[in-house]
């Protein structure tokens, strides 16, 4: 889960991470309230949207007073804004950061992530800031730093100073850069994080080291234990089929093709994917029904894909272990009948209780093409829509 | 002969009075694996299924001498399921349960170093060696007993090969589901290894999906050290990058972990990769074909 840079910001701030001064506003008139309470020579106006590249796209100004403010604040507000990271389609703003300018000296690069050959989260560092980190990692490798940290000990002091030095802060700002990045550490761990990135950390005229921006994403699997971070949840963000499935558990992936699929296990949902694009089609989500699925569940999901306009043909492709396939076979009879089905549907069982799935198919009297296998089913359901 | 797994393995089932646990204890006790122990906290002195259960892990290996525990303890007590199996000086522990935090991994993984037992998964769908002993969820009746070892990252991929495999009449030692998690106990090389000791293994298939680098560097073993042919199948060749694709592990992030990388640095290896997933058996066939080993291999 993704989360604003203002929501980053204050999590920063509460675990003495610094931060310029900033107020979040969702109109022009909250936007001029906010800057004057900041009262700053100069104020920064910035789109909050769940992606990077906000300022090359415009999404960031710099107001030099109130009447800037409003028309930046209007400017930005209900804008779409195309970044590297959105798509063509873009994300519309719908909530501006308002901050206080910084007296920028040098801008720098500052991380954490989880490395899956070490299973230790490991910081990492660069003098490059404000720059794209995975351009960095290629282009200028030796200049990306990393320390991997003991889960049992924690960041240590020694390998803080060591970043600070490698990177370059100035030797009297050393001290403050390590208390910033114990702090982002312990946040990193207390609240499950999965990414947090500061980019750029910045050393200003008046010697503070602080977070200009704050991108923070969250492992799914540890949210349960952190509702403060659930409650920075933006829908507005997130595709509404993907929210929808969410609620069932289900593991939904919104793609841009016409052939819906169903599917159960993670791995086989993207081979069926990958199956479907090999024999000439186009898949129009990654849809994993899971292991322990109920009919309701399948109901559900099959309304999802059904709900995507630009599905014309749906795809069933189970192999039953913990799943069984009458509880498939019920779920698809229930759903087909309720929605009343539209477009051609070829369903693949295998596994558990298979004679039974395949004989409830059968004597539904639904329009319903069996295939063999998954090879099958693809080369079935991609000739029919086309 | 198999790997990790055999006729005389004694298996202990943590949270084995929850409902999946249950299910699945019913199942592997029909396959014919030794269930001798169940686990759960509170519910000690009592029976399932004829099984006895006990508060602790230890006092369940103290009385049954089990070897190898299953867990299927739900993801908010799982890390510390695994590290009391670990504790209890089990030889292996196979983890079920998905959605596990990864800063419990994390943990866990640190608490392991330089211990006894081996973790497998954890989202991971067990370990099964055909006719003599299955722990986890895989469906039984798929698996007929051959020589051929099979290691994956995803469990319905899993069967889907091993379903083809047994449908061409080329039965199997041991398949292995490692699991789709960032951070797992057992990696493709740890199996691999294992497969290429193995007198009654001939033939392997590894069955890798998006993400991290452990395809990469199980090639890389492959090329240097496998004594036997290995194909490969790569899941999520048509995925976006940035999107996780259900398994925690299965995402592209940063250019790495696609399959255009994983699928050369197999073939850069030698190995034989599967276009699609269907073709995974036959894949494997023309592999054991050309090493003159299909005769070998043939059971049915």
């Amino acid at each position: 889960m993704n989360i604003h840079e203002y929501q980053g910001k204050q999590l920063l701030r509460q675990y003495g991470v610094a931060v310029p001064n900033g107020i979040v506003a969702f109109s022009p008139e909250e936007a001029v309230k906010a800057a004057k309470e900041l009262g700053s020579a100069v104020t920064v106006v910035k789109a909050q949207i769940h992606a990077g590249g906000r300022g090359k796209a415009g999404g960031v100004k710099i107001a030099k007073n109130l009447d800037e403010v409003r028309e930046y604040a209007k400017e930005l507000l209900g804008k779409v804004l195309v970044t590297h990271q959105t798509g063509p389609e873009g994300k519309e703003v719908k909530r501006i950061y308002i901050e206080e300018g910084s007296d920028i000296q040098k801008e720098y690069y500052i991380g954490l992530v989880l490395d899956r050959a070490t299973s230790r989260v490991t910081l990492m560092g660069s003098e490059e800031g404000g720059m794209d980190i995975e351009e960095v990692a290629a282009n200028t490798p030796e200049r990306l730093f990393y320390e991997e940290i003991d889960p049992v000990v924690g960041l240590t002091g020694f390998q803080a100073r060591r970043m600070a030095f490698n990177m370059n802060i100035p030797a009297k700002l050393v001290n403050k850069a390590v208390k910033f990045m114990m702090g982002l550490y312990k946040v990193y761990v207390e609240k499950d994080a999965a990414i947090v990135e500061i980019n750029p950390l910045v050393v200003t005229g008046d010697d503070q080291v602080i977070a200009l921006d704050a991108k923070f994403n969250f492992d799914a699997n540890a949210l349960y234990r952190h509702p403060e971070i659930m409650e920075m949840r933006d829908y507005d963000e997130e595709d509404a089929k993907e929210i929808e499935a969410s609620k069932y558990d289900l593991s939904y992936i919104s793609l841009d093709g016409n052939i819906g699929c169903m599917v159960n296990g993670a791995g086989l949902a993207m081979a069926t994917m990958d199956t479907i694009s090999y024999y000439g089609g186009s898949p129009a989500n990654f849809l994993d029904v899971g292991g322990g699925a109920t009919a309701e569940k399948v109901t559900e999901a099959f309304k999802i894909i059904l709900s995507d306009k630009n599905v014309k043909g749906i795809f069933v492709n189970i192999f039953g272990g913990i799943m069984k396939c009458d509880v498939i076979a019920e779920g698809v009879i229930i759903a087909a009948k309720e929605v009343g089905l539209q477009v051609p549907l070829v369903v693949r069982l295998e596994g558990t209780n298979v004679d039974l799935g395949k004989k409830m198919l059968n004597e539904s009297g639904l329009n319903i093409i069996a295939a063999d296998s998954m090879a099958d089913g693809a080369q079935k359901i991609v000739k029919l829509v086309g | 002969m198999s790997v990790y797994i055999n006729k005389d393995t004694k298996v202990l089932v943590q949270g084995i009075t929850g409902s999946t646990a249950l299910f699945h204890t019913k199942q592997m006790i029909e396959y014919g694996t030794k269930i001798v122990a169940g686990v759960t906290p509170g519910k000690g002195g009592t029976e399932v299924e004829g099984v006895p259960v006990f508060n602790t892990v230890e006092e369940a290996v103290k009385a049954t001498g089990a070897n190898v525990s299953v867990i299927y303890v739900p993801a908010p007590f799982a890390a510390d399921a695994i590290l009391e199996a670990v504790d209890a000086e089990l030889d292996m522990a196979i983890c079920i349960t998905e959605h596990i935090p990864v800063l419990d991994m994390v943990k866990v993984k640190r608490y392991m170093e330089g211990k006894k037992t081996r973790l497998v998964g954890p989202n991971c769908p067990g370990v099964i060696t055909a006719d003599e002993c299955k722990i986890g969820i895989m469906p039984g009746y798929i698996h007929t007993k051959g020589h051929v070892g099979v290691v994956s990252r995803s469990g319905t991929l899993t069967y889907e090969a091993v379903h083809q495999l047994t449908q061409e009449g080329i039965g199997q030692t041991t398949a292995v589901g490692i699991g789709g998690d960032p951070v797992n106990g057992t990696n493709f090389i740890d199996v691999l290894k294992e497969f290429n000791e193995d007198e009654d293994t001939y033939a392997v298939v590894m069955i890798g999906e998006i993400g991290g680098t452990a395809e990469e560097e199980a090639a890389e073993w492959i090329k240097a050290n496998m004594k036997k042919p290995v194909v490969g199948f790569i899941g999520g060749q048509t995925a976006p990058p940035g999107k996780r694709m259900g398994h925690a592990g299965a995402i592209i992030s940063g250019g790495q972990g696609t399959a255009e990388g994983k699928i050369s640095a197999m073939k850069d290896a030698g190995m034989k990769v599967a276009a699609t997933p269907s073709v995974i058996g036959e894949t494997l066939i023309e592999a054991i074909k050309e090493a003159g080993l299909y005769d070998a291999c043939k059971t049915h």
